[in-house]
């Protein structure tokens, strides 16, 4: 087995007692893996509430605007900018993976790749969060 | 086949020679979907939170006006399936790592089997045989092209 296949497989024999981590070992490759998992999970189950929810269309149109009005409230607004970041971390985070996958450098890049995604991640939630706010709270604005 | 792991460096062995990879083709079907999914769910998140009030906007008149066209109605059944596949086959992947109990491995594998199936079978109808003007509903809560 050529070293370059080996350093894959064993973590890195680093002199400091901190490991460095590989893909999946520990620090950012680990991180990643474990948010990905937590707001993949998130992002299923209000997928199977969102598709129920959205059939009500198809029941009459009070009792869709019944349902619908709900994500509508305060509570729920806030809930949303939770959704939409976990989407938004999953989504940058999966295209990611497909680069460590397909890119020829994804592999040395993954670390310097996960900060990116963060910093994108900070760029899309700054775009929306205030935008999202400001329509759920705007009734409640006095000034 | 959830409780142990094999050697990273056992040769590889075919459940049945010859036979379709699924477990291939399932990661194949999570990295297509996954980038085809970002462009389609940004777009919708975009038209329906950022676009005009965002989710104030939210009524039957306003899905009704969205599928008035039938871009959108491709755009949510293209939605629909990617989504809930990618899904469940995440969960899949979720079930065979921390389900240690077989019985159990197998009871959630069938829920998560059926309640996908269920939920793809029930939108697809939504998305295709829904009326934006039901008859006998208040024309105040349909789009404005039903009167």
């Amino acid at each position: 087995m050529s070293d370059k296949t080996a350093g894959t497989l064993a973590p890195h024999r680093s002199r400091t007692k901190v490991p460095e981590g590989t893909l999946y070992r520990g620090r950012e490759g680990m991180w990643s893996w474990v948010l990905h998992r937590i707001t993949g999970v998130a992002i299923f189950f209000f997928l199977l509430v969102h598709i129920l929810d959205t059939a009500l269309i198809r029941v009459s149109p009070e009792a869709y605007n019944a349902v619908i009005s709900t994500y509508q409230n305060p509570v729920m607004g806030v809930g949303e900018v939770g959704l939409v970041g976990a989407i938004g971390f999953h989504a940058l985070n999966g295209i990611r993976i497909v680069l460590i996958d397909f890119w020829q450098v994804g592999t040395k890049y993954h670390r310097l790749m996960f900060y990116t995604v963060l910093a994108l991640w900070l760029v899309l939630m700054a775009g929306f969060v205030p935008r999202h706010l400001m329509n759920v709270f705007g009734e409640y604005w006095v000034g | 086949m959830s409780l142990t792991i094999e050697n990273p460096r056992a040769p590889r062995t075919r459940r049945s020679p010859g036979g379709v990879n699924w477990e291939k083709w399932g990661w194949v079907y999570m990295r297509v979907s996954g980038v085809i999914l970002v462009v389609l769910i940004f777009g919708h998140l975009f038209v329906n939170l950022i676009v005009g009030e965002g989710v104030k906007a939210i009524d039957f008149a306003f899905v009704g006006g969205k599928y008035a066209n039938p871009f959108w109605r491709i755009w949510d059944f293209a939605m629909l399936w990617l989504a809930l596949i990618h899904g469940a086959n995440g969960m899949r992947h979720l079930v065979n790592d921390y389900a240690a109990n077989e019985k159990l491995r197998k009871l959630l594998l069938l829920a998560l089997g059926g309640s996908t199936a269920v939920l793809l079978v029930l939108g697809s109808l939504v998305i295709f045989t829904f009326d934006p003007c039901p008859a006998n509903s208040p024309a105040d809560l349909l789009p404005s092209f039903c009167s």
